[in-house]
């Protein structure tokens, strides 16, 4: 394994440097057949699941087939994405903000070859490289972030947690039979890289234990006052420490109660790890949306405090997700996302349809906003 | 022969959807193999390890990899992400597995040759392992030591014209959905502008100058794909001020069962027969359509554009052609005082590249001079809002309070007047005042 050079001199290093350059231009990518209708896009409808069509004004079509993906992917799988367009798509696709693949063509007799040719590739294990679907009133892919394969703060697994997910969705995945599109997210910490906050059902990692305090290296590793300001609620302050051996040392202390486990001291300070086998596990959210339709955006409820984190494929949390998706299709009027559902039938009910405990965890109490969500009227179900 | 056993991962290989653990165990025998006759310049088992500390995370249920530390290309605070393994011994090969963040092109569109050369350079210089792509939009390259930093940088800026994306307090790369190059209802090309922005403000992408992060998200209709009003510290959606067009040609299609509705998104579902009162009419939020001698008519000055009888029926309704967008600001996720939607700041604005969207650049650039004076290390653009007042914001951006800015007005009078706001101020003479009111 020889060092090679890429021509950058270290000891120059302004030698020839190239910056602020940004992204390359979008539509050096274009296909022609986008290239040429951008601007000109008259209607679009979806075939079957995962195909669309969109219609120019010229008179041009695109047709469009979408596959999802695992979005942690390596170089040889972005390979045979390539290869598969290099075939089928002159040399183009796009990705979508849901980590799904889009093949387009120009042509509808392109589409049924570039169909066959997308399932008929397996991974050794058995599953699809490239399953066609997530368009309509289905579930579409899971956006997440990085979990244990990559992340400091994680109470839980991403890429595991949606894998075992979508396995169990797969049907919704590949079919439109639901009142309307049902968007799952998915995010490894209270810090939600991931913004599940407005999703129709969100997986979220979680902490429940405060930091550990690592005294004898914290004053050594950690600037103490920006782990102290890290605290959203206050919840830390400077403490003199007697260590074995009976040096006094500069350390902090955390008040337990006031912790709410976000984990933004452990980012300012590696010496407050608060990651615990027991304490860790998943919250389920639910009913929110971003887009605009019918109702305004709306944020997603916590309405499942805690399932432990059960490798690999955490059982109870997918049964509980696939419980709470049947019954939004059983009792969701048609173009109904889930919150607006729940507000309809009310929340009470909600609980019932989707046979879930309610408990005081799922009673705001943090700051202002908490009363508002307290019921302020009379009017509520037996 | 795999270099750890990961019996809990390899039960994440059945089942449909594809499977990361399959992927990466493909990666991991084509690193072993080599077939490409490759010069790895980071651990050739890298990718073995990677399994092996994530199978350790499954079975301990906690994480393995340790916070940062300050690494980074020259000149710049941002796009590389510093991260280590807790049990080096073990997997010495991801011992030092640092993230470079790849600005994505606008629109995610890609030629097989660009990507081919992407994955060229990771497997040259790094794990070969990416995420396509990470939460705010960039492609991910994961996993790298130190001294491959400044080689990729300079390969990326002189082989590909490409540069490296935001992280940290800077401004985050911004993303997009497909606007009017795939979609008939986008009502700006939110390609263009996003590129724009992104070259134009390039150098608060790569440093930190900011209190915290900030994003840019573009929208181009209110169904909002990158959900930019829920993410994005300023989110651009586009919008119309005049009449939805109608077909009603079309119209009298959907009705007769000619076409699907909602174009065809319900096409597995027992829904039975296409009704334009019960699916369309009764549904709008506004109550501002009816059917008129068969005809559908749209009141359209009491429209919101929400976008859903254009969604069930893109044939025959479009939104209208004087379009713009919409900017809200301070949406964020909960950390660190609880989520914010954004907030409607600027209901209607051009979208108008041949100034260089002068008229969007104005308010952006009052709302960072505000953020930056008032905004407290790790406070988001909407906290600031929330701390200083809706009030400040519409001072320091010169915008004109109006009716369209507040979902209700105010249920207490605590109203905060200002001194030049009350005939003869604050100082009113108090020996004046005595004359007439004993003590």
């Amino acid at each position: 394994m020889a060092f090679v050079s890429s021509g950058y001199n270290p000891k120059k290093p302004m030698e020839n440097r190239i910056t602020d350059i940004g992204p390359r231009k979008y539509d050096e990518f274009y296909p022609p057949v986008i290239a040429k209708n951008k601007g000109k896009w008259k209607y679009h409808e979806i075939l079957e699941p995962g195909v669309l069509v969109h219609v120019s004004e010229t008179g041009d079509e695109v047709f469009t087939v979408r596959v999802g993906g695992a979005r942690l992917m390596s170089v040889t799988h972005i390979r045979e994405i390539c290869e598969i367009a290099d075939k089928h798509c002159d040399g183009h696709l796009r990705f979508t903000t849901r980590n799904n693949i889009e093949f387009m063509v120009d042509s509808k007799d392109k589409v049924e070859p570039l169909k066959k040719d997308l399932a008929s590739r397996k991974f050794d294990g058995g599953s699809f490289k490239f399953p066609v679907g997530g368009t309509g009133a289905g579930i579409t892919n899971i956006v997440h972030t990085q979990g244990w394969i990559h992340c400091h703060t994680p109470a839980t697994d991403a890429s595991g947690t949606v894998k075992a997910t979508m396995d169990v969705l797969y049907d919704d995945f590949s079919k439109m039979r639901l009142p309307a599109q049902l968007r799952v997210s998915m995010a490894c910490c209270l810090n939600m890289c991931g913004a599940v906050h407005c999703s129709d059902i969100a997986i979220l990692g979680y902490h429940r234990k405060p930091p550990m305090l690592d005294h004898e290296y914290l004053d050594k590793m950690c600037e103490i006052p920006l782990a102290i300001a890290a605290c959203p609620t206050a919840a830390i302050k400077p403490a003199k420490v007697e260590i074995a051996g009976g040096e006094k040392i500069k350390s902090v202390a955390v008040k337990n109660e006031r912790c709410m486990y976000c984990g933004n001291c452990y980012t300012m300070c590696p010496s407050m790890p608060l990651a615990d086998t027991e304490g860790d596990g998943i919250v389920l959210m639910v009913g929110g949306k971003v887009s605009n339709r019918v109702s305004n955006p709306m944020f997603s409820k916590v309405v499942v405090s805690f399932l432990p984190n059960d490798m690999p494929r955490w059982p109870e949390m997918t049964d509980t997700i696939k419980r709470i998706v049947e019954a939004y299709a059983a009792g969701a009027n048609k173009y109904e996302r889930v919150g607006e559902w729940a507000e309809r039938i009310g929340w009470e009910r909600f609980f019932e349809k989707c046979e879930l405990e309610f408990t005081h965890h799922l009673i705001d109490d943090f700051r202002d906003a908490a009363y508002y969500t307290w019921r302020q009227t009379t009017n509520f179900k037996f | 022969m795999a270099k750890h056993e990961t019996p809990l991962l390899d039960q994440l290989e059945s089942g449909p959807w594809p499977s990361f653990v399959s992927d990466l165990k493909q990666e991991a025998e084509a690193r072993a193999k080599n077939e490409r006759n490759i010069e790895y310049q980071i651990p050739v088992d890298a990718v073995d390890d990677l399994l092996g500390v994530l199978e350790l995370s499954f079975k301990h249920g906690r994480t393995h990899w340790k916070h940062g530390g300050i690494v980074g290309v020259f000149g710049y605070g941002g796009g590389v992400i510093g991260r280590y393994c807790d049990q080096p011994d073990n997997f010495p090969g991801v011992a030092h597995f640092h993230t470079m963040r790849v600005n994505h092109p606008a629109g995610k569109y890609y030629t097989t040759e660009y990507l081919k050369q992407l994955c060229d350079l990771w497997d040259f210089r790094g794990s070969g392992i990416t995420n396509m792509h990470g939460s705010t939009g960039d492609i991910i390259f994961l996993g790298t030591t130190t001294p491959q930093l400044e080689e990729i940088f300079y390969e990326l800026t002189h082989n590909l014209n490409q540069d490296l994306g935001g992280s940290g307090s800077n401004l985050r790369t911004p993303s997009d959905c497909i606007g009017s190059s795939r979609c008939e209802w986008a009502c700006f090309d939110t390609q263009a502008i996003c590129h724009f922005m992104t070259k134009e403000f390039q150098d608060e992408l790569h440093r930190p100058a900011f209190p915290y992060k900030f994003k840019f998200k573009f929208d181009g209709c209110p169904n909002c794909c990158v959900a930019s009003i829920a993410r994005a510290d300023i989110s651009f959606i586009g919008t119309w001020r005049d009449d939805i067009r109608i077909d009603q040609d079309a119209v009298q299609g959907y009705i007769a069962g000619d076409y699907p509705p909602n174009g065809g998104a319900h096409a597995d579902g027992n829904w039975g027969a296409f009704d334009i009162n019960k699916e369309v009419v009764n549904i709008c939020p506004t109550g501002c359509m009816s059917m008129q001698d068969g005809k559908l008519e749209i009141d359209n000055k009491e429209c919101t554009r929400c976008m859903h009888c254009i969604n069930v029926m893109p044939r025959a309704l479009r939104p209208g052609t004087d379009t713009g967008l919409s900017m809200l600001v301070g949406a964020k996720a909960p950390i660190l005082d609880g989520a914010q939607m954004g907030s409607l700041l600027v209901p209607f604005v051009e979208v108008n590249p041949d100034n260089d969207y002068e008229a969007i650049i104005e308010v952006i650039e009052a709302l960072w001079d505000w953020w930056m004076e008032e905004g407290k290390n790790r406070e988001r653009l909407g906290e600031l809002i929330k701390r200083q007042g809706f009030q400040k914001m519409l001072d320091m951006t010169g915008i004109k309070p109006m009716p369209q800015h507040v979902q209700e007005p105010r249920t207490n009078p605590y109203i905060f007047w200002k001194e030049d706001e009350v005939p003869g101020g604050f100082n009113a003479d108090i020996t004046e005042f005595r004359k007439h009111h004993l003590r």
